[in-house]
């Protein structure tokens, strides 16, 4: 079992062995997603931004499986490019938040002293914030658009990832084994890298799962709020910006984007929880 | 308050202020993130050379960084956020104006979160493992990936649109009429609170699984104590400290939430305010909202700080 | 500690009474988790005043034993069996009914004093809450009642104590504090799981004094769980040895520390250390508990036992062995096993 968890950073054929069913349902699910998301010009049956204004808010037909929107657009194309939006949206904001995070956390933890306590006080600070306030202020400052809201969430959840990479590089950092690559004269640039960083990396992966979930559910505000995607790309978050304009006549729009953005966040969580049984049984799931 | 326990408070009082500093540094900093000259941000694109320099002079931006930062923050401490680029308006006097809609609704949100999360999350412990403990555990996963916001559509659509129960948006006045700002606070808090009854469900369940696993619980029914006592008056006092820790964790969440959900029902609070200065780069009310947000989770984490060593005897100094 | 020897000239009390009927009476229980034999036809019986010491390695099964007794195993366990206390049979008793006997006519005290006592209650509390949960008592009543107890039990300052948290007081005086909640509705029958384990060896003798004083001064049975043979012999009448879910003997101290019968036993007797005999290596017994895979058909022992036969293969029983004895071992009247006080 050890050793195929271990194995299992490297080799993630050996990860979804060991998950349990909800866990290989996530992952089948998220996959099917990225796939939809990358081959979407090939797979979508229109074009997202072709317009139709004959036939608009259209209820769904063999031609149009999910309808069409209030500018005749294909409901389906766009949700199916949305995927792609909406999921490099997600991605994109999860690895800011490591590669802001995870250095910040490791020199904390590992350094200890007066550099420990200042970022450990920034941390606590930034946590103060309600995230999406600081991402709108973030990104009305780097300016509207969707690379721009989604560093910002980055930068607002980074400091989510330095708590958790301070707390695990402390403990492993007490383990004797650290001392002993010490003592054979390793820097510490290279303890770091090749001791620590690898041994962190578990509980990382859950945590980045999890922030992927909720990196897509900011993604679907900031879009909403119109901070995000902006016209005419298809997003999710977009997408029900569009179908709450139109809910009066046409209340059946916000459910395909509304849908998509449950099931896929709930993938994320769902498939975090399974890896955290696997890779951190420390902090056991109940 | 035993002379203890005031100490105990002063200190955690203390401890508050760098976390208050660092937090209004980069309340303050955002506006550095602008790309350019902040003087020419904050004039305004179409200002003149003047108008520049004016500026300049008025916000300090010829001196360092730090001079700066502690202008700002005396002016801010005094109750003097600047004024609005576009009105000119007083962006104080805008924030508490659009504060108590928002506070209603979250305080709303809260209660309903801990109305019905608590005695699930409780009855979902007990039973483990049996069918209310799955329902509530799915229940609770779907809660927390599910956007507040599309909730608050879906309840628009079949209680305000469709059946015509609940006004679909709006805020009534607190002081004219508190039944009315209720009654249109209800499906908003509604919509918030989804997430916060999953998050108190799923916490509170794993933490009462844990003391009832305990060893000292295990003592209790040595003792010929009955369930319910065990699990109402000794196991939840020992996870009062969780549900206090989630429920500060919460009230962050929500006045984060609340923006998007002031939105969908159009509610004239600080949410709708900051997206609507935010598109429209008013920098000042921006940076004026982010603060006051940052001032109330750090003033609502201060009480729940104060209030752990009455749940919880060993927490002291 | 003290000498061993010494004890033959303490003890010298008739160890059972025969006309007495037994306060508690185990009859062939058993106890299943999953495939595996926990506890195999466990027999004993505990006299009203009697102290009862159950010895045995850790995982031999004494915990899930007195645990069982109150019905606070782990529903996991599959019980069979009888536990007759004055009459009933606890196994069959419903849930109410038991609530009336725990605490009130049995009670238990448990390893680690460190987490066997709410932590966000005050020991005045979790005594007066007994007290209040068994008897029609005012508040008031309660309270003078949980400071008599602790003061019983040896806690300096009582009425100052009673409103302590148990992390204010050290690992002795939350024991002390526990045995106090176990004695408050005074009951017939006290289990101790390992009640001196967890503490500093100093304190460790003061609780067992403790525990004695207090059972003789108002005649309440004890069951003494402990893997410490010591222990056993400085508090308890009897004792009952048990190896792998079953009891392999059951005698009087005393005949028990002059000639153990079961090879087991002497085993366990001979691995404790005395003052007498220094710089020599402890003898201990070869191999290891048998797993739930390994468990030998007959005599459980049989397979790290020294003196082991053919006749050993057989199952073992616990038959009677002279007055008052019993053991479950087919050589022991050919072998003259070495006890402590020879």
């Amino acid at each position: 079992m050890t050793a195929l968890v271990l194995s299992a950073a490297r080799r993630p054929v050996d990860l979804m062995i060991l998950l349990d069913w909800r866990g290989r349902l996530s992952a089948a699910f998220l996959l099917a997603m990225i796939l939809a998301g990358l081959a979407a010009p090939l797979i979508a049956p229109y074009s997202p931004t072709d317009q139709d204004l004959v036939n608009m808010l259209m209820p769904a037909t063999v031609d149009h499986p999910l309808g069409t929107d209030d500018l005749g657009r294909d409901v389906l194309s766009r949700l199916i490019y949305g995927t792609g939006a909406s999921l490099y949206a997600s991605f994109l904001a999860v690895a800011v938040a490591t590669v802001i995070g995870v250095p910040i956390g490791l020199a904390a933890g590992f350094f200890g002293g007066w550099l420990d306590d200042i970022i450990s006080r920034v941390i606590d600070a930034l946590l103060s914030f309600p995230g999406i306030v600081l991402a709108i202020g973030v990104t009305g400052a780097l300016g509207i658009g969707l690379t721009n809201a989604m560093v910002a969430v980055g930068i607002v959840f980074s400091p989510m990832v330095a708590r958790l990479a301070r707390a695990r590089t402390l403990i492993v950092r007490s383990e004797l084994y650290i001392d002993a690559a010490r003592c054979f004269g390793s820097s510490s640039y290279h303890v770091l890298r090749r001791h620590v960083l690898p041994n962190i990396l578990q509980p990382l992966l859950v945590q980045m799962t999890l922030l992927l979930a909720a990196a897509l559910l900011a993604e679907a505000s900031l879009s909403f709020l119109g901070l995000g995607v902006q016209a005419p790309a298809p997003s999710w978050g977009a997408m029900l910006a569009r179908g709450y304009t139109y809910m009066e006549i046409a209340p059946e729009q916000m459910y395909p984007p509304g849908f998509a953005i449950l099931l896929t966040a709930l993938a994320f969580n769902v498939l975090g929880e399974s890896l955290r049984v696997v890779l951190d049984p420390a902090l056991k799931a109940r | 308050m035993s002379g203890a326990a005031l100490r105990t408070s002063a200190w955690r009082g203390l401890q508050v202020i760098p976390v208050v500093i660092i937090a209004t540094l980069v309340v303050f900093l955002l506006l550095q993130l602008v790309p350019g000259d902040p003087a020419i941000t904050l004039a305004g694109e179409n200002a003149t050379p003047e108008q520049i320099e004016q500026i300049r002079a008025l916000y300090n931006l010829d001196q360092p960084l730090l001079v700066q930062y502690g202008q700002w923050l005396l002016n801010a401490m005094q109750g003097d956020l600047a004024r609005s680029l576009m009105s000119g308006e007083d962006v104080t006097r805008l924030i508490l104006q659009n504060l108590p809609p928002t506070l209603l609704i979250v305080t709303c949100a809260m209660a309903i979160s801990l109305a019905i999360g608590i005695p699930l999350g409780v009855m979902s412990a007990i039973h483990r493992g049996g069918v209310l403990d799955t329902i509530a555990t799915a229940l609770a996963s779907v809660g927390i990936a599910l956007p507040n916001f599309w909730l608050g559509m879906i309840l628009i659509n079949f209680l305000a649109l469709q059946n015509n129960i609940f006004p679909a948006t709006g805020a009534g006045s607190l002081l004219q009429d508190p039944l009315n700002a209720l009654w249109y606070a209800f499906l908003p808090a509604l919509s918030l609170a989804a997430g916060g009854v999953a998050e108190i469900v799923r916490q509170l369940r794993s933490a009462l699984l844990e003391v009832l696993d305990s060893q000292h619980v295990r003592t209790l029914h040595a003792k010929g104590l009955s369930p319910a006592r065990i699990v109402w008056q000794h196991a939840m006092k020992n996870v009062s400290t969780t549900l206090l820790t989630v429920t500060g964790l919460l009230f962050n969440r929500l006045l984060g939430a609340t923006v998007v959900i002031e939105a969908i029902f159009a509610i004239p609070g600080i949410g709708s305010l900051i997206v609507r200065s935010a598109i429209a780069k008013d920098f000042p009310i921006v940076q004026g909202v982010v603060f006051t947000m940052v001032l109330l989770v750090i003033l609502g984490n201060l009480i729940i700080d104060v209030l752990y060593p009455i749940f919880d005897p060993r927490v002291e100094r | 500690m003290r000498l061993y020897p010494h004890l033959a000239l303490v003890k010298d009390v008739p160890m059972t009474n025969p006309a007495r009927p037994p306060l508690l009476e185990v009859k062939n229980v058993c106890a299943s988790l999953g495939g595996a034999d926990v506890l195999r036809n466990v027999n004993f019986s505990v006299a009203a005043g009697e102290r009862l010491g159950i010895v045995g390695e850790s995982g031999c099964g004494k915990t899930v034993m007195g645990l069982s007794i109150l019905g606070l195993a782990s529903s996991a366990f599959h019980l069979r069996g009888e536990i007759v206390f004055e009459g009933r049979n606890l196994l069959d008793l419903p849930a109410k009914a038991m609530r009336h006997v725990r605490g009130r006519e049995i009670s238990m005290i448990f390893q680690e004093p460190m987490v066997t006592l709410d932590p966000v209650f005050t020991i005045g509390e979790q005594i007066c809450e007994t007290l209040r949960t068994h008897f029609k008592l005012a508040r008031k009543e309660a309270r003078e009642q949980a400071i008599d107890a602790l003061a019983q039990v040896g806690i300096p300052a009582p009425a100052e104590r009673v409103d302590d948290y148990p992390h204010q007081l050290s690992g002795g005086m939350r024991q002390r504090a526990m045995i106090a909640i176990a004695l408050a509705c005074k009951p017939k029958l006290i289990i101790a799981d390992e009640p001196t384990t967890a503490l500093d060896v100093t304190v460790q003798a003061q609780i067992t004094n403790l525990l004695v004083e207090l059972s003789e001064k108002h005649g309440t049975a004890l069951l003494f769980i402990t893997h410490d043979l010591g222990v056993v012999a400085e508090t308890c009448d009897r004792l009952i040895t048990m190896y792998a879910g079953q009891v392999v003997e059951n005698a009087g101290i005393d005949d028990f520390l002059a000639r153990p019968l079961h090879p087991y036993s002497s085993g366990l007797l001979r691995s404790l250390p005395r003052m007498s005999k220094r710089k020599t290596a402890l003898p201990s017994i070869p191999g290891r508990v048998p797993t739930v895979a390994e468990m030998p058909a007959g005599c459980r022992f049989e397979p790290r036992c020294s003196l082991a036969q053919a006749p050993c293969k057989a199952e073992q029983s616990l038959l009677p062995a002279g007055e008052a004895r019993k053991v479950a071992c087919c050589r022991y009247d050919e072998l003259m096993l070495p006890g402590v006080l020879n």
